[in-house]
């Protein structure tokens, strides 16, 4: 295994500026390890090594030129497979976008392109990011690099299990009700979803419009902090943009501090239905947040009991309406039954074919929860539900300044486990869904191995919103304490993929 | 389709009270559409006027049109609305291939604009004041065409194709409550109350408002209750309705069809009808049903609207005239007679006279050209005016050429029927054709001769007081000119001739 | 005691435009069943008076100058269509034969 895929970004970026690497080199060396790993993790849906090779040549170029060039400039990335892209299709992980090549970019991927970041392909995810595993995918499942007969997490796995595969030092991954943090602690990595609106959501497939957040995947705090202030931005092309910028990440993930700052142990998001070494872990990071000079109080959010349920109508609900397009009329698969069928036959019959069965279970529960009789009920009520959500962290915030919980009730479990139960799998996203209802940033950073099977556990930090900085303080201070006790990176405990 | 069974206007509105509820869709005329940058503009090549918002692409997202939510809150405030303080838009679900999206980026609990009043004054002179419930941003279509099949219908169409140029140009759409107690007038007043809505769009130039061309479409709904009855009884909604003309025949045939219908025992569906111009007459849609759950909720890509106090002041301070101040104005400044001045408001003519007077029409003469006219040939084709093919401009200059004496009614008769078919300009026809008037008295005179010489005794009657007989060689002189010569002049010459003599 | 059924289902596939198998109908009306029994409990925690929330983050007022944007071309617009005719995207009949 080439030394170069083992360092981190920030060490990447460094030795590139420094001209000790070249971005052809760098690129070229992960280039190899998707051609040795890639077919065992499946992380990739399609790889663009050739146009990775000219963006980093272009860079060495320029770089040789004496170019000022911008900070991450060679430094190859990943994006799931849910963002546009015009010189790569874009399927969503779905039958029915299956070739379809956007005739636009989206913004996030506009801005990897003006960083000068070689994309080295696209990621798999559940399809249309409806999951927890990637077991939804139209594609077949990521694997997770910890364990090939585990799920990487979704819907994000692609992602997470490209950076902890050594694939990509970075990759792009989109959360809608954990798909970032969720596969970030199960794979032993760091995701963060950041405030809504502080990404541009143009040109990511919607999943559900008021729940969606872009964000970066990395190995280490540092690396995801240099990815967000990349990609974050007001955007005209998005209504809901912020306007205000949140400052630096990668200051804050550098000033690193625990010290003085209060810790909001969410009292629903602890303890009963988590996993005996995910409690291990979490308590043992609270003890070293104390040692710190971090202050724990316990807070009450009686709301967060019923955020799982509010955020399955609203979810469904959104997303039975943003797939209403895929209709075989402008782009995609087209399924013409026997005779003359007319259109709406048409129609009924590529989406049955071209949606998996969450995806259509998930269409008929928000048209369910959107139809005239059951809106108040459901729909209605479930908004109702995200305004609790949202006051009891108002209250919550009061009396902290971050939050704490596990990211995820268990490490990554096998596959076929919970394919069949849809609320067991859904369960997963129990600690991670409020803050999507809410809008506010939240950061899965790794805590170590769970004793019962030696599996990745991920802590999860919680900020009020437009303080995703504070995310990256206290993860950064965290980590690196971590690595002080361990002798090295959580990453480095990964057995090593030594495959064909 | 059965040819349905309508009873006698006059004593359906016997049995039954109308009452009748009109929405109009404005098309607004901003330069680009409602949630995008594409241009507002759907005659070009098909879906060149398209981007990845409005052809609803995955991952695309919508913007507000700031110019749309001021026209239309401008619209709102010229319809006596009040204005929404925390408003937004909500998604309607519905599967069409003209909807990109499969939804329609609409307003739903709270309109921009609510609690309305109009007063409509129908052609008799009575007023009815219509209440307006509420004035909507939404987002329009593409647009269909059917190929296959006998006529380009959709009904037996083999397939058909979609142009999304139109889809997301901002229509604000105008819902009133149900009108009652319009009697007999109500297929008026639906058309009055329409005319009215065009012109107060045109005033705010915040659209086109041409009908003809779809700027302006109306849906009118109509249902019947027997005299005394509370209830109001179940309604039809008739589309397609897209003259003014229409409107009062698409208005009065339901009522007549229903009379029928409820007479007979039978009672009303719920349901979209169509209208068809050529026959005259509505026929079924589709029955309203539960595919009628168009599943409402807020647009989550989009924020709330929430137009500030200072913002509805300055637009309410820059409307202009309101129609009925309008007319007063102009009656006075055009001096028509009273019934002379309803007439031309009823038949729609108001627009077309002050056009053609601001390019320099005498406004008696504009009145004379349209009403006499136009107004007849258009009745007598069964069309609109505005379908028409002459703008006021080529009307004043008509009327100006009569006015200078270059050529006479008769030939401007004849000139208006070339303008008419597409021959151009009036002043162009007259030189092409040749048909100015003959003012050269040498040539008049010598008809006059010609025909004097014919004949002889003419003269003779003249001078016996018989001023009559002159007529016999004026025919002869207009003949022999081939009707390019003053009548007048002729007439002035031979009386001379006799008096010389 | 739900009120998913398997005529439901059905009809909200039918609003969704998708032509599920029966099988699907079946298996669909069981897990939507134990699905919605447990979100349906969040009506114990609201009440009438209770805000409901659209947006996580409180925006308003957020438009875009009536300037025009470059539009794609014909043939970008057309580049994903499925069957396309006459510069149109092309469709199957929208009425059925009488």
């Amino acid at each position: 295994m080439s030394e170069l895929i083992k360092k981190t970004a920030a060490e990447l970026v460094e030795l590139m500026a420094k001209g000790e690497v070249s971005s052809v080199e760098v690129t070229q060396a992960h280039i190899d390890q998707i051609n040795k790993v890639g077919d065992a993790v499946h992380s990739f849906l399609f790889t663009s090594p050739e146009t990775a090779l000219a963006t980093a040549k272009e860079v060495d170029r320029r770089r040789a030129a004496g170019e000022s060039l911008p900070t991450l400039a060679g430094l190859p990335i990943a994006v799931k497979d849910n963002l546009t892209t015009t010189d790569a299709p874009t399927t969503a992980g779905s039958k029915i976008l299956e070739g379809w090549v956007a005739p636009y970019d989206a913004t996030v991927v506009t801005k990897l392109r003006n960083e000068l970041m070689p994309i080295l392909g696209k990621t798999n995810l559940d399809e249309f990011a409806m999951g927890s595993s990637t077991e939804f995918s139209a594609f077949g499942p990521s694997k997770n690099p910890w364990d090939l007969t585990r799920i990487p997490g979704g819907s994000g796995g692609g992602s997470s299990s490209v950076v902890s595969s050594f694939q990509s030092p970075l990759a792009i991954g989109s959360d809608t009700g954990g798909s970032i943090r969720f596969p970030g602690a199960v794979t032993g990595t760091v995701g963060t979803k950041p405030t809504y609106g502080a990404v541009s959501r143009y040109g990511l497939i919607a999943l559900a419009s008021s729940l969606d957040q872009i964000g970066p995947v990395a190995r280490n705090v540092l690396d995801a902090a240099y990815l967000q202030d990349v990609i974050a931005g007001h955007d005209p092309h998005d209504s809901t943009s912020l306007t205000q910028s949140l400052g630096s990440m990668v200051a804050a993930a550098k000033r690193g501090s625990l010290k003085g700052k209060k810790f909001g142990l969410i009292k629903q998001l602890s303890g009963a239905g988590f996993q005996q070494g995910v409690q291990n872990r979490f308590a043992e990071a609270i003890k070293i947040i104390t040692d710190a000079g971090g202050e724990i109080v316990e807070v009450d959010c009686p709301s967060f009991d019923y955020a799982i349920d509010a955020y399955y109508l609203i979810l469904p609900a959104e997303a039975s309406s943003n797939l209403a397009k895929f209709d075989s009329v402008r782009f995609g698969m087209r399924v013409t039954p026997e005779g003359n069928p007319t259109i709406d036959k048409v129609m009924a019959a590529t989406r049955e074919l071209g949606f998996g069965p969450e995806v259509k279970r998930r269409i008929i529960l928000g048209t369910y929860a959107l139809s005239a009789g059951s809106f108040d009920k459901f729909y209605g009520a479930a908004q109702k539900v995200r305004t609790l959500i949202q006051r009891d962290f108002d209250n919550a915030f009061a009396k902290a300044d971050i939050l704490i919980s596990p990211t995820a009730p268990t490490t990554a479990f096998k596959f076929g486990e919970k394919v069949a139960d849809p609320l067991a799998m859904y369960l997963n996203d129990i600690a991670t869904i409020p803050a999507n209802l809410a809008g506010i940033p939240g950061m899965s950073v790794p805590i170590g191995l769970a004793d019962e099977d030696n599996l990745p556990v991920g802590i999860q930090f919680l900020a009020p919103n437009y303080q995703d900085a504070k995310l990256y303080e206290v993860g950064a201070a965290l980590e690196g304490i971590l690595e002080g006790i361990w002798g090295k990176r959580m990453i480095d405990f990964a057995p090593n993929l030594e495959v064909k | 389709m059965a040819k349905a069974n309508l009873m006698d206007y006059e004593k359906a509105l016997e049995l039954f009270e109308v009452v009748i509820g009109l929405e109009v869709h404005i098309e607004l005329n901003t330069k680009t559409k409602m949630f995008c940058g594409c241009r507002n503009d759907f005659g070009d090549e098909p879906n060149t006027n398209v981007c990845p918002v409005c052809i609803g692409l995955p991952g695309s997202l919508p913007v507000v049109n700031k110019k749309a939510v001021e026209s239309s809150i401008s619209i709102g405030l010229a319809l006596g609305c009040k204005i929404e303080a925390n408003g937004g838009f909500s998604r309607k679900n519905y599967f069409y291939p003209d909807l990109a999206k499969n939804y329609q980026t609409s307003q739903f609990k709270d309109p921009i604009a609510y609690d309305g009043a109009l007063e409509v004054e129908v052609p008799s002179g009575n007023k009815f004041t219509v209440q307006i419930e509420r004035a909507h941003m939404e987002e329009d279509a593409g647009k269909l065409t059917h190929i296959g099949g006998a006529t380009g219908r959709i009904q037996g169409a083999e397939y058909s194709l979609v142009d999304y140029n139109r889809a997301g140009v901002p229509l604000v759409e105008i819902v009133t409550r149900p009108i009652i107690g319009a009697g007999s007038e109500a297929p008026e007043l639906a058309a009055a109350y329409v005319r009215l809505i065009r012109e107060i769009a045109k005033a705010l130039n915040v659209s086109e408002a041409r009908m003809e061309r779809g700027n302006v479409r109306c849906d009118a709904n109509v249902s019947l209750r027997p005299i005394g009855q509370e209830k109001l009884g179940t309604r039809t909604e008739t589309k397609n309705v897209n003259s003014l003309r229409s409107i009062e025949r698409a208005v009065r045939y339901e009522i007549q069809r229903q009379a029928q219908i409820l007479a007979d025992g039978g009672s009303i569906i719920q349901e979209t009808r169509h209208w068809h111009e050529d026959k005259g007459s509505t026929s079924s849609g589709r029955p309203k049903s539960d595919a009628d759950d168009y599943r409402y909720f807020p647009e989550p890509d989009l924020v709330p609207v929430q137009p500030s106090t200072e913002l509805i002041e300055k637009l309410r301070s820059e409307l202009p005239e309101n129609p009925a101040d309008r007319r007063k104005r102009l009656a006075g400044e055009w001096g028509f007679a009273e019934m002379e001045f309803r007439d031309v408001v009823n038949a729609g003519l108001l627009d077309f006279i002050e056009e053609a007077v601001a390019e320099g029409a005498k406004p008696q003469a504009a009145r004379k050209w349209y009403s006499g006219e136009i107004a007849r040939i258009a009745n007598s084709e069964d069309k609109d005016v505005a379908e028409m093919n002459i703008t006021p401009k080529q009307v004043a200059e008509l009327a100006t050429l009569v006015e200078s004496g270059k050529i006479n009614d008769r030939i401007a008769r004849d000139v208006l029927s070339a303008v008419l078919a597409g021959e151009g300009n009036p002043g162009e026809i007259v030189t092409s054709r040749n048909l100015e008037v003959v003012s050269d008295d040498g040539a008049l005179i010598a008809a006059i001769d010609e025909a004097l010489a014919k004949q002889p005794d003419v003269l003779e009657k003249i001078r016996e007081g018989k001023l009559q007989a002159a007529g016999a060689v004026i025919g002869a002189v207009m003949q022999a000119m081939k009707g390019q010569a003053d009548a007048a002049r002729v007439r002035e010459l031979v009386l001379e001739r006799a008096s010389r003599a | 005691m739900s009120e998913i059924t398997p005529d439901l289902v059905r009809h909200l596939a039918g609003l969704a435009r998708i032509d599920l198998t029966e099988d699907e109908v079946i298996r669909f009306t069981e897990q939507l069943s134990v699905i919605v029994d447990s979100v349906a409990k969040i009506s114990n925690i609201i009440d009438a008076d209770t805000p409901a929330t659209s947006h996580p983050i409180p925006l308003t007022n957020v438009f875009r100058e009536d300037v025009v944007l470059p539009s794609l071309t014909q043939e970008q617009a057309l580049s994903g269509a499925p069957d396309q005719a006459q510069g149109r995207f092309r469709v199957s009949a929208i009425l059925d034969e009488e």
